[in-house]
Order: structure tokens, then sequence, then C-alpha cells
């Protein structure tokens, strides 16, 4: 069975280093994977998607509306925004973070409240935690999208990969502990 | 070795293992990182072309030359680039050559939606099309040969789906060829008439090789079922979503999947066709496939049920062809507000925008790039934008129709016509245009918002830049000493600082007044350059709270680094890169800048 994992975000968040650490995990644990990014005009602040799927065998690189197992959000609203893609009976990952549009920045137009609470009413299996708020505990807010990615794979129960080992190749040495602390804290949102 | 790579690195990586020497490229989602991978192997000499027809004129050199070449670019770009590839066709090559197109299904990042296969068709050049990364190296890595042996250049047609994908592939060796001898060849080289006509009987006869072979080619092949009663043709991506959209239905469907899409194969379409009941063809955007099918009189299904625009997925394709219905999900009572793209804080762009969005009675003629982005609210900034280059031309257009209106009846009245070019686009295509308003006498005011990089495809070096791709110093094309060349006269061709308002007004109203051509050229580097960055990290606007009267006059300049919350103007630290441009419009002088610079 393949399974899809779609991470969303806002440019700059990060979501394209989790996705590329994902991948490269679950290549090593032996799946096929593939892994399609939107990425067009993402450094200017707009909306970013990763889709990340696989299993024995993978076709398409993208996943259908209603039909991800999982959504990782990196942030609020984007949670909302995409939720169309995850299927019923699927998890949200949702980091409790906020960041503010143009169009809400300059008071044109409001950022909706308790969205949080309205999407745990709709999607029982709703993770939410302020990645964010971990991260800079550590020393940097910018490590959120690794906190976000150790309560994945926690939560996925993808231990047979040595992710200390894909952090290392994949991420600069002098970043490398403080990733490392990320991911296990990530993780421990979940116990 | 088994690595996970996009299509862009796979096929960089599949060049190298095909022997290419030379490869040339104008960046262009989603085929940038094509020349920038390509870029970091040794033996192939890359290059930033200016354009992309001067990147496929620099291939097709090097390919007559001897050498395995190729080029790559967005699909618009092969507009650009038609003139030489129409007639390369009939040239043919002596080292391999190859054209990549990288096609946008979907407009993730572009101003049309166009099929580049129908290239293929009307330039008679052999097409392959593949369908993930494990293709793309296979593919391209046998295309310079393919080529060799065809004496044609190669389009190689990928979608956005390809490009940024990752899946797995396994990496190979590289073959290194040699340079090909050169003997002078007039009758194959130099296309004029006399020699242009048998070549054109040329093509004719490699035309029906070329399609024998797609007939016969391991890119084209038939992946029967158990079952006869569905049969699917499929190329590039699709063919990942067809399979996808029938996986339930076990190993019953039975697929043609074309790798080799120019000439298609007949013969092995009529077989395929013969022993279906059922004949879809899916495929993105045209029908090309769908129509060669019916021309052979045979009968199938495709665009009646798919739709014409937009990508597909495995989703849509289930849908249009099963009837499926999709799978439940959820959703949530909460209007996301729109998170558009937007000129970045510290921009360089702002500034001028900002100024000419006070000009109530100009057109501004608009341009490719991330000063497009200035057409947003609160700017408003830009009337029309039509592809690279067009600003200054569409402006001596837009100058002539409004002083042929003369005082309208109704309508906007429009005294005067901006053009708005980034420099990227200005040495791409913007010069002709100038050296036409010019020598026409339509008196454009054009802006050459000049950030030193080409930001808006994610930073390559320029003529402007003074850098080649590998990072080398080179040449820098000074703005100045060019536009004076084209004719603007020294005295109308004027530098100005785009973080400095209140001194950019006397040039821009000189420009506004001015009765021949004008041009502005702004000084500040983009705010995302490594370089520019680490100048101002210490340096950020701060706003005394005492002194604002919460007019909210600095949103107008539209930066993501305000925010009015809580009753008062904030400005984040973090994205704040002291351009002050906030600051010189607050009434009250309540915004400064805080910090020093690092030299
Ligand atoms: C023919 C063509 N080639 C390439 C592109 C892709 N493209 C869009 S904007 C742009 C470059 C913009 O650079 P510049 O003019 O310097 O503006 P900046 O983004 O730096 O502000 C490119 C290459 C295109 N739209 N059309």
């Amino acid at each position: 069975m393949t399974k899809s994992i779609i991470l969303v975000g806002v440019g700059g968040q990060g979501t394209i280093l989790a996705s590329k650490v994902l991948s490269v995990g679950l290549m090593r644990a032996g799946y096929d994977v593939k892994m399609s990014e939107i990425h067009g005009m993402s450094q200017r602040g707009g909306s970013v998607t990763t889709h990340v799927k696989f299993g024995k065998k993978v076709y398409s690189p993208v996943i259908n509306d209603h039909e991800a197992d999982i959504l990782v959000s990196f942030e609020k609203v984007e949670a909302a925004r995409w939720i169309g893609y995850l299927k019923a009976g699927g998890t949200l990952v949702v980091n409790d973070y906020e960041i503010h549009p143009l169009s809400v920045l300059t008071g044109e137009a409001k950022y909706p409240e308790d969205v949080i609470g309205k999407l745990k009413a709709e999607v029982p299996n709703t993770i939410a935690f302020n990645a964010a708020q971990i991260a800079a505990g550590l020393g940097n807010v910018k490590a959120q999208n690794i906190v976000l990615l150790g309560a994945l794979t926690k939560g996925m129960k993808l231990d047979e990969t040595d992710w200390p080992a894909v952090l290392k190749d994949l991420i600069p040495p002098k970043l490398y502990d403080l990733n490392i602390k990320a991911f296990a804290a990530g993780a421990d949102q979940l116990k | 070795m088994k690595e996970i790579m996009t299509g862009n690195e796979a096929i960089a990586r599949g060049a190298w293992e095909g022997g290419c020497h030379v490869a040339a490229a104008y960046p262009g989602t989603p085929s940038s990182e094509i020349l920038e991978n390509v870029s970091q192997y040794k033996e192939i000499d890359s290059e930033w072309s200016t354009n992309e027809k001067v990147a496929v004129e620099v291939a097709s050199g090097a390919s007559l030359g001897g050498a395995r070449a190729l080029a790559a670019m967005k699909h618009v770009g092969l507009n650009v680039a038609a003139d030489p590839i129409f007639t390369m066709s009939y040239i043919g090559v002596n080292g391999g050559l190859v054209v990549i197109t990288a096609d946008d299904p979907g407009f993730f990042s572009s101003q049309n939606e166009q099929d580049n296969r129908w290239y293929a068709l009307h330039a008679k050049l052999p097409m392959l099309e593949p369908s993930d990364s494990q293709e793309c190296l296979d593919f391209i890595r046998d295309a310079f040969e393919l080529s060799e042996r065809f004496d044609a250049p190669f389009l190689f047609r990928v979608t956005t789906r390809i490009c940024h994908s990752k899946t797995i592939v396994e990496l190979g060796e590289r073959t290194e060829v040699p340079i090909k001898p050169y003997d002078r060849d007039p009758k194959k080289c130099v296309m004029q008439p006399s020699s242009a006509k048998p070549r054109r009987y040329f093509i004719e006869t490699r035309e029906k090789d070329m399609r024998e072979f797609s007939n016969n080619c391991k890119y084209n092949r038939v992946e029967w079922g158990s079952e006869r009663k569905i049969g699917i043709i499929a190329n590039g991506v699709s063919y990942q979503h067809a399979r996808e959209a029938f996986e339930d239905m076990g190993d019953s469907v039975s697929f043609l999947k074309l790798g080799f899409t120019y000439p298609l194969p007949d013969k092995l379409i009529e077989k395929f066709a013969s022993e279906v009941e059922t004949l879809y063809v899916v495929e993105e955007n045209e029908p090309y496939i769908e129509n060669f099918t019916r021309q052979l009189g045979i009968k199938c299904v495709g665009r009646e049920k798919l739709p014409a625009v937009d990508e597909l997925n495995a989703g849509i394709v289930r849908g249009a062809l099963r009837g499926s219905e999709s799978a439940k999900g959820y959703s949530v009572d909460v209007v996301s507000p729109p998170r558009p793209p937007v000129l970045c804080p510290g921009c360089s762009h702002r500034g001028i925008a900002f100024a000419l969005s006070k000009y109530k009675d100009i057109v501004v003629s608009g341009d490719i790039g991330c000063y497009t982005l200035a057409v947003m609210p609160p700017l408003n900034v830009t009337d029309s934008v039509i592809c690279m280059g067009a600003s200054i031309s569409a402006g001596s257009g837009f100058s002539k129709a409004f002083r042929k209106a003369g005082e309208p009846a109704s309508g906007k009245k429009v005294n005067k016509v901006f053009g708005m070019i980034g420099d990227s686009t200005f040495f791409h295509s913007g010069i002709t245009g100038l050296i036409n308003a010019v020598v026409n006498k339509s008196p454009v005011a054009l802006c050459i918002v000049d950030n030193r990089i080409t930001a808006m495809t994610g930073h390559q070096e320029n003529p402007g830049t003074g850098r080649t791709i590998s990072g080398e110093p080179t040449q820098r094309i000074d703005l100045v000493s060019l536009c004076v060349a084209c004719g603007v006269k020294p005295e109308n061709v004027r530098k100005i600082d785009p973080y400095d308002l209140k001194s950019m007004e006397k040039d821009i109203k000189d420009a506004y007044n001015a009765d021949e051509v004008s041009v502005l050229i702004t000084t500040q580097p983009c705010a995302l350059i490594k370089d520019v960055q680490r100048k101002r990290a210490n340096v950020h606007c701060a706003v005394d709270q005492n002194l604002c009267i919460k007019c909210k006059g600095c949103m107008r300049v539209g930066c993501p680094a305000l925010s009015f919350r809580d009753g008062h103007i904030e400005i984040e630290r973090s994205m704040c890169n002291g351009c002050t441009i906030c600051a010189q419009v607050c009434p009250k002088g309540a915004i400064s800048q805080v910090g020093e610079f690092n030299d």
C-alpha cells in the first residue's frame, strides 16, 4: 500500500528540507519513494506544498484530493487551506504557529480565529503543538521543520531508518547538533 | 549507486553520462536547475546565455563543430528560440544536439500553458518524453547518440512534475566521446534556397526512418495486462497518473507507454488499438497523441472526458474515465486569507514602484520578473505584461495609440507611458525594443530595475553581474553606456537610488515630462543576495511608538515586515533590512533606521 504525506507551509519555513530528509530516510528503509514539490515562488513568501509518497511501488508523484494519509502543516491557516488533501480518518500534524500574509498585515483581511479549535473539531486525529517555540527554545526557530519531522516519523513509526544518520548527511555540520535535538524534541511530543 | 533525484538533476546527470561537452541555457522555471546542475560537471562547458535563442545557437554551433551539446529552457523560451530550431532541423547535427523544453501544465510559474509537443510536429524534430527521473537520465544519455544517428536535433520535453519531482535513479558512468572531426560542408550547413531545398527532401526521408524507429524502439513499449478490455496510451507523467488511476484493477489493464513521441509510432498504435476493446488516451493539455490516433482512423476516448486545462493527477483520470467518486475528506470552516507571493522586505523594486504609484495619469507597460509583483495591492503598478522584453516595445505601441486618441472622450487620460524591466530581462530582449523606441520616436520612459541578478528564477548570473555560471569573474556590461549606445541621449539616462524616494522624485518627473526616450536605472541590488544580506544583517527600522499616530501611511508601501497589531505598527526585525522606504513615507518621522552596516 502506498502511503501519502503532504507537507505544507510558507516559503522560508524549511518544508522542502524536511521533505528531503523524509524522502531519503524512506529510500534508505527500502521503499520506493516519490516526492513532488511546488516551490515556484516560495522565496517570495508564498504558500509551499510538497507531496511525498512511498510504498512497494509508487506511480504518480502527486497526491489526489482527499487521499493524503497525513497532512503536516507548518502554519495554522495553511492547514485549513490544504485540509482538502487529507483523507477521512487521516492524521493532521499542525504547527500551532501563525505567519500573517500581507493582506492581514495591512489590515485588509483578518487572520481567522480559533483555527486549531476548528481543525480539531473536524479532524479527530489532530496533533497540534508549537514547533516554532520548541525550536526557539533550542536556540533557533528555523529548526521547527525538523521538530515537525521528528513528530511525523515518530507518529508513523518509521523506525527502520537511522534518522540521525540521514540528518548528518543532509544538514550542514554546524547545525547538526541543533537539528538532532529538534528531531528528538518533536518525537517527544507524541509520547 | 542509487540516489533520489529531481528530474532536473537526473537530466544533468544523464547529459554528463551521455558525453555532453557543451551546455547553454537561459533560466526559467521549471527548467533552471538543469544548467545549475550541469555546470557542476567539469567535463561540460556550461554557460548562462543572454536568452534562449542565443543558447540554442551556441549549442547548435557546438554541435556543428563536433561537440555533443544541449540547450535548456522553459516552454516560452522555445518561442524565443524557434527561429534557429526550425532551421537546425534542416541542417541536422555533427555532434549530438538536444534541446530541452520544460513545459508548465497548471501554470505553476508561467504566463501561459502552451504544449510544446506541437513544436516537434511543426519543426519535424524527433522528441523524447521521460516519465520519471530514471527516464530523464536514461533518455537524455541516449539522445546524443540518437541525434547523431538520425542527423537531427532532438527535442526533450519535460513538464513541471517531471522536473520538480524526486524519484529513485540508478547512476551510471560517463562515456567519454571525442569531439567529432569538423569538415566544412556548406551544402549541409549554409541554409539558403539552393541548399535548403535538398535538405527539405532529406527531412522527409529522415522522418520515415525515425517513424520506423519509433515503432520498434525501447522508448515506446506495450505493457500487456492480463485482459484486453481496457487499453491506455499515455506519455510522460500522465502515464504515472493513469497507472495509479487503474492500480486497484490489478494487472488487468494494458498500457502503451510512449516515450518517443515524434514521430509517433503508427504501426504500434494500430496494433495496440486493434487488440483492446476500449482505448483511452491519457495526456495533459493538448490532444497531441489523440489527434494522431484519430487520423489513423482509430476510435479512442481522450479529450472528450479529460480536461484540456491544468495538470492531471490520478484522481482526475479516475474520475473522468471510470466515473469513480473521489474519496471522502474534510472541510473546515476557516477562510484562509490568500498568500500570494509578494515583494520581499527590503526589495529594491519597492521604492520605484511606490514612486510610480503616485502618478495617476500614466500607463506602466510591464515585464516579467520580481517587479511584476508590484501589480498587487497596495502598489497596483503595472498595466500589462505580455512576455519578456515587451515592456518597452508594447510601451511604444501604447504611446502611439494615446497620441492618436488625443483627448479621449471617456476612459483614462494618459499623459505618459513608462516601461518597467529587470536587468536580466533587458539583456534578454529589451535592447532591441529600446533602439526601436529611439529610432521611431516613441517617447517612453523606461525604468530598468537593476537588482544585479536574475532574481525571480532563483538568482542566476546575467550580463550585468560580472560573473559566469561557474562564478568566474567576467566582463560586466554597463547599462548606462549600453543605453547611450542604443541612441538614448546621455542626459536622458540617469541612475537613481530606489531606496531614496526624495532623490528619485526629480528624475522621475523629468522622465515624465520628456518628449523623447528616457531611461532610469536603479542602483540597489536584490536584498536576498548573500553579500547584501551580510552587509545589512544588523540594520533595521524601528518605530517610535510615542511619535506614531497610527495613520498606517507606512503600510501603503506593501512591506511584509510591517504589521498593524493590537493597535500599533510593528516592524519584524528578523525580516527588515533597514531599506527605510516606510520611514520615508511616515508623516511624523516615527520610523528610523537603527544598527550599523557590516563592511
Ligand atoms: C522567454 C522567457 N524566458 C524565461 C522566463 C522566465 N523568467 C521569468 S522572470 C525572469 C527573469 C527576471 O529577471 P530580471 O529581469 O533581472 O528581474 P528580477 O526577477 O531580478 O527582478 C525569467 C528568466 C520567461 N518568463 N520567459
